[in-house]
């Protein structure tokens, strides 16, 4: 067996014993760290097909930020995740049946389909192989190709997906937003409007008689 | 066995998404957990997109797994949100009773 297969077979399990530990583990923080097992795992997988940039911004965007969303949201709120579990087995029959049923389902459809591969394929955006990227070091790799026809043919698609991110944003700021009284904080208006008159008294003491 | 081709990949994309749908069923009262199911099963689709975006030699579908991937982390960030304010009114994040309009 080559290193690409067994690469192949290590990642793949890795996905799907991760997943199957998102599911089914206990505590939230543990499916969240889950979570991040399955996408590294899945990163390698791209990795091996020759998609090197997904792959990147998977590890970036998946780990780094939506992975550490979860554990902040899970870790921020205050509850009995215990209680939330019961009704598991309860729905494992429905479930797990419903589960097996889509895999055999889908497995037996990828196992009859097959490329049409006398007939002309029509590429809208020919790829380089990982073959070609090796043999001419110098030519487009996967980023620098994607770059080519990310910013000129689907260049309305990258807007609307920045339109997206931003909408999601404002989104995110304004549910999560909130006003709340009785906090000491510090009001920058008050204090740079304060007038001298405010905070001082000129008082004309007379001599030998103090401050009554 | 020994060549990997595209129905290998496929075969994992399936497991997943079968695994993120039974997650759905199965933890039907923890949002978080049927937000990271939700999550796997984006992951499975971008797998079938890549895997094939590679196999055909095309790289428009590798240009929509991008795109699947930027309307996830936006989902993320809004689920999260109204989970977080759910949590404020209720003080709790079971959706069983979470039909009603008003707490």
């Amino acid at each position: 067996m080559s290193i690409a297969v067994i690469a192949f077979y290590v990642f793949a399990l890795t996905v799907i014993a991760s997943a199957l530990m998102v599911v089914a583990s206990k505590n939230p923080v543990h499916s969240v760290l889950f979570l991040i097992s399955t996408f590294i795992a899945a990163a390698g997988l791209f990795v091996l097909m020759g998609a090197e940039y997904l792959a990147m911004v998977l590890v970036v965007v998946y780990v780094g930020a939506v992975a550490v969303l979860f554990l902040f949201v899970v870790m921020m709120l205050d509850v009995d995740f215990v209680e939330l579990k019961q009704g598991f087995l309860q729905y494992l029959p429905f479930g797990g049946a419903v589960a097996v049923l889509v895999v055999v389902e889908l497995i037996m459809v990828v196992s009859v389909w097959a490329f049409p591969s006398d007939a002309e394929l029509a590429l809208a955006h020919p790829s380089p192989t990982a073959a070609q990227t090796l043999a001419d070091p110098n030519g487009p790799t996967n980023i620098e190709a994607i770059g080519l026809i990310l910013y000129t043919d689907y260049v309305h698609y990258f807007q609307i997906a920045g339109i997206i991110l931003l909408v999601a944003m404002i989104g995110a700021i304004v549910l999560t937003f909130r006003t709340r009284e009785g906090i000491k904080k510090q009001d920058v208006a008050a204090q740079v409007g304060r007038k001298r008159e405010d905070g001082v008294k000129l008082v004309d003491l007379p001599t030998g008689q103090g401050l009554s | 066995m020994l060549e990997i081709g595209l129905g290998h990949y496929l075969s994992v994309a399936a497991i997943v998404f079968a695994i993120g749908m039974a997650g759905i069923f199965l933890n039907r009262k923890n949002v978080i957990v049927i937000l990271m199911s939700i999550e796997l099963m984006l992951l499975a689709v971008n797998i079938n997109l890549v895997a094939f975006s590679q196999f055909l030699g095309d790289l428009t579908g590798q240009i929509f797994a991008f795109m699947v991937l930027t309307v996830a982390a936006a989902e993320a960030a809004i689920g999260l949100a109204i989970l977080v304010a759910f949590f404020r009114n209720r003080g709790d994040i079971a959706v069983d009773d979470a039909s009603l309009m008003k707490n």
